[in-house]
């Protein structure tokens, strides 16, 4: 196993952002070439790649450019649009913050790039407001990406035009989930809407809309200029490409660590150093908080799309969280659902009162007041919130849940029987190193 | 985004759009002109950012205001505003503290920085000081796990945070000092902040210079190249090589790849662009893409520990 740095390696350069730097680099090569492509030789380029979505359901990127309804000439036609996706806010989720904010033209070469296959003039990034240091990078790469006629009328005389249009949210997770980025990005609440019809067909403005993560369309610049191959070998059978490790939590070194799809646990902790206090591996999340836990028994699990999937949990957004024996699992999930208790939406009465429900519950727990039937209690709301709302928030809420008590329905019980936490002695002096 | 529970936003007057001037209006029209025509409405969104950077929080009168601008209703208006997170129904602060508390950066620490800031300012969640200097709230992810537990000032990330440091920041901030954000630009008032969000960067908001990076950014490629590890090389197609600086013209050899040769062969269409030919390039130029590149501790001009820039 080894690292295989492509959408990182600038990071660490010589101020990657700057356009310069970025052109030094090869950057823009990938438009080019693109250019002197056929618009749906690039989707037949991005479909064989095999590129699946970086923002964690892994759909095939190819496919939804291919979904993009193409009318013969003279047919009338709405205006086709590029959203991105940079709502990043999923608990342990840390790669397209440092991917905008070092390497903002790696996401812009492959957004006119997808603009051009897809037939679009405009393109909306949505990026969170909190993010400010990333929506600086970005507006500052727009501006001199359109400086050098790449972006504006006439791309490099190609007769294609393109404009990008950088957008901030307000604060809210939900707006991560792709329809309700939509209906934000149309200056309403951020709810989600009902699928079908997708965003393919009425999407932004009811009008056909690809709408993909950072990390998607900044791999597209490579995979134009390495070839379909290239991409599919850097990684196993269908998962191919490179994946961002985000690893966090109680590791020695965390950080970007960029490997192989299917790269396994047990090699991620090795990269980044080790545990960091000599604790040992207690649980994980392999790709963020609505995947669910893992525990040890699955350190020589591959972490690529399908595997993770066959072990019962999602490779999500390859966010991996590492907690340790003296982290208490009872508190995490409590934190968490605090979280989806927060973000919901509200307008599913699943979701909405369901995770109010757990919130309640957790408390009870922490507080030494939870009962054993809490646990059912958890179970049952767990099944009554799965599948039963209109996106995927509320089923990501319930993941940790429910695969917190099967793996240390012990611990739950500890603190039933012992009033409380029994990790509190060791929690006290987290916050003093 | 705001708990709907609680939501709740002061409506106590009808508000007076006419308190915003004739400069305000200006921006706000840009605002919505790089909407598509006819869809001015995306441009919501930032115009509450907007209103914020003139009153500090959202009021009735920037409720009206945007209804105005946007021909909807004040309710219409008000919801979208409960909805986030970001819009304040208070007065904020100067410096707004926002504490990440969620699973990763609490049990690292993150709560425990929390309570201590609450003491030392002696207010709770959401509130500000008396003097109107410093808002504190707690904050869900802010997507910088990998450099828990952090906190940012103004949305500026404060990485790596102990109960020691996080009090020094604020400290600071109540003494009027602006200590130095470890990865974003120096920082401004919230309402200047606020009209950055909007979407109004001037060339000094928009910081060029300032950090981008620190250690965990860069713990993968640093490893990589230690370890001397490379993804596979390709080579790239540079009959239309783009502008190059001499020092990118030394590029290793790979091998070119069979793949390319599935390509079809297509007749570049005639640019009017600008570009020339890079002189001295090999038959076959490759790729820098192949390699990890250097990293920021060979470059003593840009410093990747952020701990250099730091001010505390």
């Amino acid at each position: 196993m080894s690292l295989t740095p492509v959408l990182t390696k600038r990071f660490g350069t010589a101020q990657p952002w700057k356009i310069e730097n970025y052109e030094r680099l090869d950057g823009y090569a990938g438009l080019r070439q693109a250019l002197t492509l056929l618009p749906d030789e690039l989707i037949a380029l991005v479909k064989d790649s095999n590129l699946r979505g970086r923002g964690g359901a892994g759909f095939p990127t190819g496919m939804k450019w291919q979904f993009i309804p193409q009318p013969k000439a003279g047919e009338p036609s709405k205006p086709h649009y590029v959203v991105i996706n940079a709502d990043e806010g999923e608990p342990g989720t840390c790669r397209d913050l440092p991917l905008m904010m070092n390497d903002p033209h790696s996401m812009i070469e492959g957004i006119i790039i997808a603009c051009y296959a897809v037939r679009a003039e405009y393109a909306f990034v949505y990026i969170r407001g909190e993010a400010v240091h990333a929506i600086r990078r970005v507006v500052g790469a727009v501006n001199e990406a359109r400086a050098k006629g790449y972006l504006g009328k006439n791309v490099l005389g190609s007769g294609f035009d393109c404009e990008i249009v950088v957008h901030a949210g307000a604060g809210a997770y939900i707006c991560g989930e792709e329809t309700a980025l939509l209906d934000s990005l149309e200056g309403r609440r951020g709810q989600p809407r009902l699928k079908p019809p997708f965003p393919a067909t009425n999407g932004l403005y009811d009008a056909p809309t690809v709408v993909n993560n950072v990390g998607t369309l900044a791999s597209v610049p490579y995979i134009v200029l390495g070839g379909a191959d290239w991409y599919k070998a850097l990684g196993p059978e269908g998962s191919p490409g490179t994946s961002i490790y985000s690893l966090s939590g109680r590791v020695a070194n965390p950080g970007q660590y960029e490997a192989p799809m299917g790269t396994t646990l047990r090699e991620l902790i090795g990269l980044a150093g080790g545990m960091s206090r000599g604790k040992d591996l207690k649980f994980w999340t392999p790709g963020g908080a609505s995947c669910p836990l893992l525990t040890t028994e699955h350190l020589d699990l591959p972490l690529d799309f399908d595997s993770v999937v066959k072990a019962g949990s999602m490779n999500g957004t390859s966010a991996v969280m590492i907690f340790d024996e003296d982290d208490c699992v009872v508190r995490a999930v409590k934190k968490w659902s605090e979280f989806f208790e927060h973000e919901s939406c509200g307008k599913c009465t699943p979701c909405r009162e369901g995770t109010y429900w757990y919130v309640g519950i957790y408390d009870r727990l922490e507080n030494g007041e939870g009962t054993e039937e809490d646990l059912d209690t958890l179970l049952d709301l767990s099944d009554n919130i799965l599948g039963r709302s209109f996106c995927a928030l509320g089923d990501g809420a319930t993941s940790s849940v429910s695969s917190s008590i099967k793996y240390f329905r012990d611990e739950y019980l500890a603190h039933v029987e012992g009033h409380g936490c029994p990790h509190t002695a060791t929690r006290t002096l987290a916050g003093a190193h | 985004m705001t708990n709907f529970r609680t939501s709740v936003i002061n409506l106590d007057r009808p508000g007076d759009p006419s308190v915003f001037g004739e400069q305000t209006r200006a921006a706000a029209a840009e605002l919505i002109s790089r909407y598509p025509a006819g869809q001015g409405r995306s441009a919501l969104l930032p115009l509450l950012h907007l209103v914020q950077s003139e009153q500090g929080y959202v009021t009735p009168d920037g409720i009206a205001f945007c209804a105005d601008l946007l021909d909807l209703t004040k309710a219409q208006v008000a919801a979208v505003v409960t909805f986030y997170t970001m819009y304040k129904r208070t007065p904020t602060g100067e410096y707004l503290v926002s504490v990440c508390t969620n699973t990763l950066c609490g049990m690292l620490g993150g709560d425990e920085i929390f309570a201590a800031l609450k003491e030392q300012l002696g207010v709770g969640n959401n509130q500000t000081t008396p003097d109107g200097m410093v808002t504190i709230e707690h904050a869900e992810c802010l997507a910088a796990c990998d450099y828990a537990p952090v906190l940012t000032v103004n949305y500026e990330f404060f990485d790596n945070q102990t109960i020691g440091s996080a009090r020094n920041i604020v400290s600071q901030l109540q003494s009027g000092e602006r200590p130095m954000p470890t990865r974003g630009a120096p920082l401004c008032s919230f309402k200047q902040m606020e009209r950055q969000i909007a979407g109004l960067w001037d060339e000094q908001a928009l910081a060029p210079d300032a950090n981008s990076s620190g250690v965990p950014t860069e713990a993968g490629v640093k490893l990589a190249i230690e370890r001397g590890d490379t993804a596979p090389s390709y080579s790239i197609d540079t009959s239309a090589p783009a502008e190059r600086t001499p020092a990118a013209e030394t590029v290793k050899a790979a091998p070119a790849r069979p793949a390319e040769d599935e390509k079809p062969a297509r007749p570049r269409p005639k640019r009017t662009t600008t570009r020339r030919p890079s002189k001295g390039q090999a038959e076959q130029p490759t790729s820098e893409h192949d390699a990890p590149l250097e990293t920021a501790e060979s470059d003593p001009a840009n410093p990747a520990d952020p701990g250099t820039e730091k001010g505390d």
